[in-house]
């Protein structure tokens, strides 16, 4: 159900590196799953709407008041890389 | 007198609060205990001795000066290495959060530090709470205080596991499937899923929104009550909490169950239920007959669909709340390149493990171009049902009954199918995805292993399914018995 072009192209989607092997095994996996799961199609949800969350409630707004924050140094502590107070990362945009 | 590290927390609070004993000793045997049997065990990820032990002098203060005091002052806890602890690694069992240290505490840690309880740690789990043995967890496998050669369940198996084994008088874990309840069973405690919205979820890692509770361990009733009590409300913080009142846990666990309306789900009997469980908690369900509750059938229709539900709702939401692991904020981050994406899909390639790879795979798919209405659209709609099967067993029934797992803990190892080991929630998942509660307590054996008894209650019906536990203790000693170590 699941060949391996499909998960290459989710593994794209995800951004999730994957050896050759790993796609095989997932592969393989992800199949049965769904094969397990394939009974959800046979229940009758005509007229029923779908639950997205477990609460009852709307959404709770607190009031928007300004709250003491951290310092850039506190979030920035476990950052792999920075400079200046910034995160640091490789180039996004690259001159060809 | 007893072992201090097999005082029950109402037990040790009393005492504290008579000044027969100190929060130092107390916690001091917590600690000698973890030295002398997590070996064994590997239950933590993390001892935190200096912290614990300035807690408790902290705590001994207070008791010395009159101060005003709660049931968990001075009482040693674990937590789940899945809440945030301010400076202290919050691994959530992964290679991807190794060595991240929060720079603040959960809603949850607050409100244990201002009781005034101890921290005597960090327990193991399965990676980002996906799994049901500890088997996933990056680092180690815990092992059952009961049966070393078998899993603690899972995925707060360590929180469990500690507290089976007087490692930590009581616990906090996270339940999104059946990661309290699971262990707990297997194990031989008590583990309570809270209804969503009961407990602040702010500093929890986050796995699947619409399902991750908080809620505690113990080895009683009462005991869970107390660290409920000390957890449950709103939270500014997280718009999910509910303002619904917190009403005192311990004030109606009277014993008295006579005239409940218990009813046992006629679809909690599946194939594959090991015979032995079965045989035990139907003697659990005649014993709560015996006690004067009215037991009737029930029928939850749509239950057999759970397990499909959770599979695509948990990890299409997994593999949105995972997408903010990309090496660049903190945790895990591959450096060997300077290519953007390169560093991405590696970071992530490197810093998960296989069952988390298996749950974002299987979240992104369900929710792909082309698959989204097959798939996570009808699952969402199958989720209604489930809770429709809810709401009608409850104008009924004001408890239900079941096995809390199909199994007793089984052997490390044994259970290799992801898919087989995602039955083993089978009848834990459908609460998470109506959204209400749920209790396992220790409801015999099998074989010398622990039977979880499962009781399920409506929203926020906390204090009815703790007072059935409650009852049940009084009458039965499943929750007394420990492990040899």
């Amino acid at each position: 159900m699941i060949d391996r072009e499909t998960v290459i192209h989710v593994a794209k989607l995800a951004r999730l590196g994957m050896t050759e092997e790993d796609r095989e095994t997932f592969g393989k996996q992800l199949s049965v799953i769904l094969e397990n799961i394939a009974i959800l199609q046979e229940v009758d949800v005509s007229g029923v709407s779908p639950t997205a969350h477990a609460s009852r409630l709307s959404s709770i707004m607190r009031a928007d008041e300004s709250q003491p924050s951290y310092a850039p140094e506190a979030l920035l502590a476990n950052a792999p890389d920075q400079e200046d107070n910034c995160l640091k990362v490789n180039a996004v945009l690259e001159e060809s | 007198m007893t072992e201090l590290y097999k005082l029950s927390i109402q037990e040790a609070g009393a005492m504290l609060r008579a000044r027969q004993i100190s929060s130092v000793e107390l916690t001091r045997a917590h600690l000698d205990r973890i030295r002398a049997v997590d070996d064994k065990v590997k239950a933590f990820t993390l001892v935190t001795d200096d912290l614990a032990m300035r807690q408790a002098h902290e705590a001994d203060i207070h008791f010395a000066n009159g101060n005003t005091v709660t049931a968990l002052t001075g009482i040693p806890l674990a937590i789940k290495d899945v809440i945030c602890t301010k400076g202290i690694t919050t691994t959530c069992g992964s290679n991807m959060l190794k060595d991240f240290r929060p720079p603040f505490d959960a809603t949850v840690m607050q409100r244990l530090n201002a009781a005034g309880a101890v921290m005597l740690g960090k327990t193991n789990m399965d990676e980002f709470a996906m799994g049901s043995s500890t088997e996933h967890s990056a680092f180690f496998t815990t092992q059952n205080p009961w049966d070393l050669e078998r899993a603690p369940g899972g995925s707060s198996g360590g929180s469990a596991a500690a507290v089976a084994a007087g490692m930590a008088m009581g616990a906090l874990g996270s339940d999104t499937g059946g990661s309290i309840r699971q262990p707990a069973a297997l194990c031989n405690v008590v583990g309570l899923k809270t209804t969503y919205g009961r407990v602040s979820r702010y500093g929890l890692v986050a796995f699947a929104s619409s399902l991750d509770q908080i809620g505690p361990f113990a080895r009683s009733a009462r005991d869970a009550a107390l660290i409920l009590q000390a957890i449950a409300g709103p939270d500014a913080r997280d718009s999910t909490s509910s303002p619904q009142g917190v009403p005192d846990y311990g004030a109606n666990l009277n014993g008295d169950i006579k005239g409940l309306r218990i009813g046992v789900p006629e679809e909690y009997w599946v194939d594959g239920t090991q015979p032995g469980v079965e045989k035990a908690v139907r003697a659990d369900i005649e014993k709560l007959r015996e006690m004067g509750a009215e037991v009737g059938e029930v029928s939850l229709p749509h239950t057999k669909y759970g397990v499909p539900v959770y599979y695509i709702i948990a990890p299409a939401e997994a593999s949105a709340n995972l997408a903010r692991y990309d090496g660049v904020k903190y945790g895990y981050s591959y450096r060997d390149t300077n290519d953007m994406w390169e560093a991405l899909e590696k970071t992530r390639q490197y810093g998960f493990g296989q069952e988390v790879k298996r749950r974002i795979m299987l979240g992104t798919y369900a929710l792909s171009s082309g698959y989204y209405d097959a798939y996570y659209k009808q699952a969402e709609k199958v989720r209604s049902l489930i809770t429709e099967d809810f709401t009608r067993a409850f104008e009924k029934f004001d408890v239900l009954v079941s096995p809390a797992s199909p199994s007793v803990a089984f052997k490390l190892g044994e259970i290799s199918d992801p898919y087989e080991m995602y039955l083993q929630d089978v009848f834990t998942i459908p609460a998470n995805l109506a959204g209400t509660c749920g209790i396992s307590i220790p409801g015999g054996f099998s074989h010398g292993l622990p039977v979880g008894l499962q009781l399920l209650g409506n929203f926020f019906a906390e204090d009815t399914i703790l007072r059935v536990a409650d009852a049940f203790e009084r009458v039965t000693d499943y929750h007394t018995r420990w492990p040899e170590l």
